[in-house]
C-alpha cells in the first residue's frame, strides 16, 4: 500500500512541523463519553446508542466499522444535532465545547461535517447558489469576511478541478437528477469549501463504482492536516485501504466494542463481526 | 351645474343630520357619512366635479350592485361585511402619526430593515408626523420624499416628451374625457361582479396610463411609483391602454407593509393592448395579514383584467401577493386578436390564518392565441390557499394553445393548498396542458441545510425562492430582489 505509507509520511511530517512551531497541541478534538440516545418509535423510545465512547484526535482519520444497525448512522446523526434522536445520557465535547448544547448550524461554523449516505435534493435551488449561501453562512460564523461572486467562482473552480469533477454540476439544482456517485462527489464538493476540522462521511462509499470511490477517497485526502479529523463509517476495506485511518472501532448494539489500528479492519474483512457481537452480547 | 349644487345641498342636509359638530369648514367637506347609498355616489361625483354621464354610469353600477350577493364560491370564509358600516368617500378621522420612528412598532421596523428599506422611507411608510417647525430627531426626510417634486416633474416631462399620459384617474377624467369614456368599463362592465360594481360606484382614485401608438414607454412606471404616489386607495380604478405597437410595464404596490386604516379593499384594474402592443404588469402586495392569531388585516377583493384587442397583442401579468388576511383575485386575460398571447405568473404565500384564493382566467377567443400559467402557492401555519383557474378555448380558437403549470408548497402540517383548475374546450383544434405539483419543506431538507451552516430561515428562504424561481425572474430587476427578501420574512417563523 503505497498509498498509506505516503499519507503516513507526510502526517509525520505535519505533525513535525506542528511540534516545532510551537502549537499547543489538543490531545481530543472529539471526545464522546457514555453517549445514551433514543429514537421515537410509535409512542415508546427505543434506545439505539447504549453508552459510545469514542475520541478523536486532532489531524487523525478514524472509521467506524459494524453490522447494519448497529447505530452508526445514529451516532452521525446525533453528532450532527438530528432533532428527532433524543440523547439521554453522556456528553460530546468538541474543540472544547458542548456539542450536544448547540444547534445544528452552529455545529456547522465550528467545523462539523456531515457527509449523508442520502444526499438531500432540493429542487429549484441551483447548487453555486446553495453552496455559496453556505460556505458565507458558515465564514459570517467565524467571524472570517465572506466570499463575493467572483472570490467564491474562483474557490469553487479550483475545488472542482483538485476532485476532477465537471462545473457542469455547479449549474444544476441541488441534487436534483444527480447520479448516486454524483451526489457523493457533490458532498465531497460541499466538505472541500466548507473546510471542517472534523468530517464524519457515513458511508460515502456505499453504491460508488471504483473510480467514484477514488475520487471521494481522494477528496478526503486532500484535506488532511493536522487541523483536519474525520471519522469514517463503512463497511468496505476499499475505503480504508485508499485513506490509511489511523484507528479503527468496531460498533455493535449501540456501542464501541473494540477499538484498534489498521489491522483490525483486515481481521473484519476476513472474520465477519461475529466474534464482536458475542462480546457485545 | 345646477344639478351639482342640489346634489351638494342634499348632501349637506343629511351630513348635518347625522354630523353633529356642523359644518364649520362645509366647503372643504372631507367625508360622506357612513353608508351608500345614491346620496353618497352623488357626493363622491360632485366632489370630483364629474360630468354627468360619469354619475350616470356610477348610478347604473350601484343600482346592479344592489341587486347583487357577495360570491360565495371562493374557498375563503370571513364575517359578514356590513357594507352600509362605513364611509365611502375620504376617510374616517385619521389617526394622529407616531411623532418618530422610536415610537413606531419595532417588530415592523426590524421588517424594513431586513428589506433594506432606507430610513427615511421607512419614516414615510410609517406615517411618522412631523411637527410644524420643527427638525425631525431621525433624519425623517418625509419633506425630501414629498418634495420630490422635480424629479416628479422630470419624468412627467420625459414621459409627456414621449406623449404618454400617466396621471390619477380624476384628473384623466378632467382633461382626457374621451379616452376615459371610451374604455372605462369596457374591460370591466360596471356590473361586471359584485365587487367590481361596488368599485365602480364609489372608486375614488386611481391611476390612468395611455401609451399612443408605436411608443414603448420610455420609464418602467414602477420606478415613478417608487418615488411619488401611495395611492393605495381603499377602491382604486385603474385604466391602462396601449395603442398599435407601443408597450408599457407597470408595477403596483410596494414590498414594504403599508399602515392603512381600511379593512375592505376592492380594487378594479382594466388594460387594453391593440394591435402588437405589449403590457407588462407587476404586483408585489404586501398589506397587513392580520396578526398571528388571524385578528385584523385587509380583505382584498380585487377584479383586474385585460383584452387583447388587436391581432400579436400581449399582456403579461406578475403578482407576488403575500399580504392580506384574504385575498381574493383573478387576474385574467380576454384573447381576441389574432395570435395574442396572456401570461400569468403568481406567487401567493399564506402563514398564520391568511387565506388566499386567486388565479387566473384566459379566455381564447381568436385564432392562434396562446397563454401561459405558472403559478406558485405556499402555504404556512394554519392558512389556506386556493389556486383557482379557468382556461377556456371559445368555437373560434383555433390553433389556440395553453399551458399551466401550478405548484404548491407546504410549510408545516397544519395549513392547506388547494388547486381548482376549470378548463373548457369548444374547439378539437386547440391544445390545453396542465401540470400540478404538491410537495413539502421536509425535516430532511432542513436538517441537510442546516447542517451546512444555514439557519433555519435562511434555509426556509432559499427553498422557497428556488420554488418560485421562474415567477421571480418575470419581475422588474429592482423588485426581484425585494420580493426574495419579502418572501423569506413572510415566511419567518413558519418552521420549527
Amino acid at each position: 500500500m503505497t498509498v498509506v505509507t505516503d499519507i503516513k509520511r507526510k502526517q509525520d511530517l505535519c505533525r513535525d512541523v506542528a511540534e516545532t512551531s510551537g502549537v499547543k497541541k489538543m490531545s481530543e478534538l472529539l471526545k464522546i463519553s457514555g453517549l445514551h440516545a433514543s429514537i421515537d418509535a410509535d409512542g415508546t423510545p427505543k434506545e439505539i446508542l447504549r453508552g459510545v465512547d469514542l475520541v478523536i484526535p486532532p489531524g487523525e482519520v478514524h472509521a467506524i466499522m459494524g453490522p447494519n444497525g448497529c447505530g452508526k448512522s445514529t451516532l452521525s446523526y446525533v453528532l450532527a444535532g438530528r432533532e428527532e434522536y433524543e440523547v439521554t445520557a453522556g456528553s460530546v465535547s468538541f474543540i472544547g465545547r458542548d456539542l450536544l448544547a448547540m444547534e445544528p448550524e452552529e455545529r456547522a461554523a465550528a467545523g462539523l461535517f456531515l457527509a449523508f449516505q442520502s444526499p438531500v435534493e432540493l429542487p429549484g435551488v441551483n447548487n453555486a447558489n446553495f453552496l455559496r449561501t453556505a460556505v458565507n453562512a458558515v465564514r459570517r460564523a467565524r467571524g472570517e469576511t465572506e466570499l463575493d461572486a467572483v472570490g467564491f467562482l474562483k474557490a469553487v473552480r479550483a475545488a472542482t478541478k483538485n476532485l476532477s469533477m465537471s462545473d457542469d454540476m455547479l449549474k444544476r439544482n441541488v441534487n436534483v437528477g444527480f447520479s448516486g456517485g454524483e451526489k457523493k462527489r457533490n458532498e465531497v464538493l460541499q466538505m472541500t469549501m466548507l473546510q471542517p476540522k472534523l468530517a464524519i462521511l457515513d458511508e460515502t462509499d456505499s453504491g460508488l463504482d471504483v473510480d467514484a470511490l477514488r475520487i471521494v477517497a481522494e477528496g478526503v485526502r486532500n484535506l488532511r492536516s493536522p487541523d483536519f479529523s474525520a471519522l469514517v463509517i463503512t463497511h468496505h476495506q476499499r475505503l480504508l485501504d485508499y485513506l490509511g485511518p489511523d484507528r479503527i472501532h468496531v460498533m455493535a448494539k449501540g456501542r464501541i466494542v473494540r477499538s484498534g489500528g489498521p489491522e483490525l479492519a483486515k481481521q473484519i474483512d476476513v472474520e465477519g463481526y461475529a466474534s464482536f457481537l458475542a462480546e457485545a452480547a | 351645474m345646477p344639478a351639482v349644487t342640489e346634489t351638494r345641498e342634499q348632501v349637506e342636509k343629511l351630513g348635518q343630520s347625522s354630523y353633529k359638530w356642523g359644518f364649520e369648514t362645509d366647503i372643504e367637506m372631507d367625508f360622506a357619512p357612513k353608508g351608500l347609498n345614491e346620496d353618497t355616489i352623488r357626493l363622491i361625483s360632485a366632489r370630483k366635479e364629474e360630468p354627468e354621464w360619469l354619475l350616470d354610469w356610477r348610478l347604473a353600477a350601484f343600482r346592479a350592485w344592489q341587486t347583487m350577493t357577495e360570491p360565495t364560491w371562493a374557498k375563503v370564509t370571513y364575517p359578514p361585511i356590513d357594507y352600509q358600516d362605513a364611509h365611502y368617500y375620504a376617510a374616517p378621522k385619521k389617526k394622529p402619526g407616531p411623532k418618530s420612528l422610536e415610537e413606531v412598532d419595532p417588530e415592523l421596523l426590524r421588517t424594513y430593515e431586513k428589506l433594506g428599506i432606507p430610513l427615511h422611507e421607512q419614516a414615510l411608510l410609517v406615517g411618522v408626523e412631523v411637527p410644524e417647525g420643527e427638525e425631525a430627531r431621525l433624519p425623517v426626510a418625509v419633506d425630501a420624499v414629498f418634495d420630490s417634486v422635480s424629479v416628479a416633474t422630470t419624468f412627467r416631462k420625459t414621459l409627456s416628451e414621449a406623449g404618454v399620459i400617466f396621471c390619477p384617474i380624476s384628473e384623466a377624467v378632467r382633461d382626457h374625457p374621451d379616452l376615459v369614456r371610451k374604455y372605462l368599463g369596457s374591460v370591466v362592465p360596471a356590473g361586471d361582479n359584485f365587487y367590481a360594481a361596488l368599485n365602480a360606484a364609489v372608486f375614488t382614485d386611481g391611476s390612468f396610463v395611455f401609451v399612443p401608438k408605436g411608443v414603448r414607454c420610455p420609464m418602467e412606471l414602477s420606478t415613478y411609483f417608487r418615488i411619488n404616489a401611495r395611492n393605495t386607495g381603499q377602491f382604486e380604478r385603474t385604466l391602462i391602454i396601449v395603442e398599435d405597437g407601443a408597450s408599457v410595464s407597470y408595477l403596483e404596490g410596494c414590498t414594504a407593509p403599508m399602515r392603512d386604516e381600511n379593512q375592505l379593499h376592492a380594487a378594479v384594474v382594466e388594460l387594453v393592448a391593440m394591435e402588437d402592443a405589449a403590457i407588462k404588469y407587476s404586483t408585489v402586495q404586501n398589506w397587513y395579514p392580520g396578526d398571528e392569531n388571524g385578528l385584523g388585516g385587509i380583505y382584498n377583493f380585487v377584479t383586474k383584467r385585460g383584452a387583447c384587442r388587436g391581432a400579436r397583442a400581449k399582456i403579461s401579468w406578475t403578482q407576488v401577493e403575500t399580504g392580506s388576511a384574504i385575498t381574493w383575485k383573478y387576474p385574467s386575460c380576454i384573447l381576441q386578436g389574432e395570435g395574442s398571447v396572456g401570461e400569468f405568473y403568481s406567487v401567493a404565500v399564506t402563514n398564520n390564518h391568511q387565506q388566499a384564493d386567486t388565479g387566473t382566467k384566459m379566455i381564447h377567443i381568436g385564432r392562434n392565441t396562446r397563454s401561459t400559467i405558472i403559478a406558485k402557492t405556499i402555504s404556512a401555519g394554519q392558512s389556506d390557499s386556493t389556486y383557482r383557474g379557468l382556461v377556456r378555448m371559445m368555437p373560434k380558437a383555433s390553433g389556440a394553445r395553453n399551458f399551466t403549470q401550478c405548484d404548491s408548497l407546504l410549510i408545516g402540517d397544519r395549513c392547506g393548498a388547494h388547486t381548482v383548475p376549470y378548463i373548457e374546450n369548444r374547439n378539437m383544434s386547440a391544445r390545453i396542458e396542465h401540470e400540478a405539483t404538491t410537495s413539502k419543506i421536509s425535516e430532511d431538507q432542513m436538517f441537510y441545510c442546516r447542517q451546512r451552516g444555514l439557519s433555519e430561515e435562511d434555509a426556509v428562504g432559499l427553498i422557497v425562492n428556488g420554488f418560485c424561481k421562474d415567477v421571480l425572474r418575470e419581475l422588474p430587476m429592482e423588485f426581484a430582489v425585494e420580493a426574495q427578501k419579502l418572501l423569506q420574512i413572510s415566511l419567518e417563523g413558519s418552521v420549527g
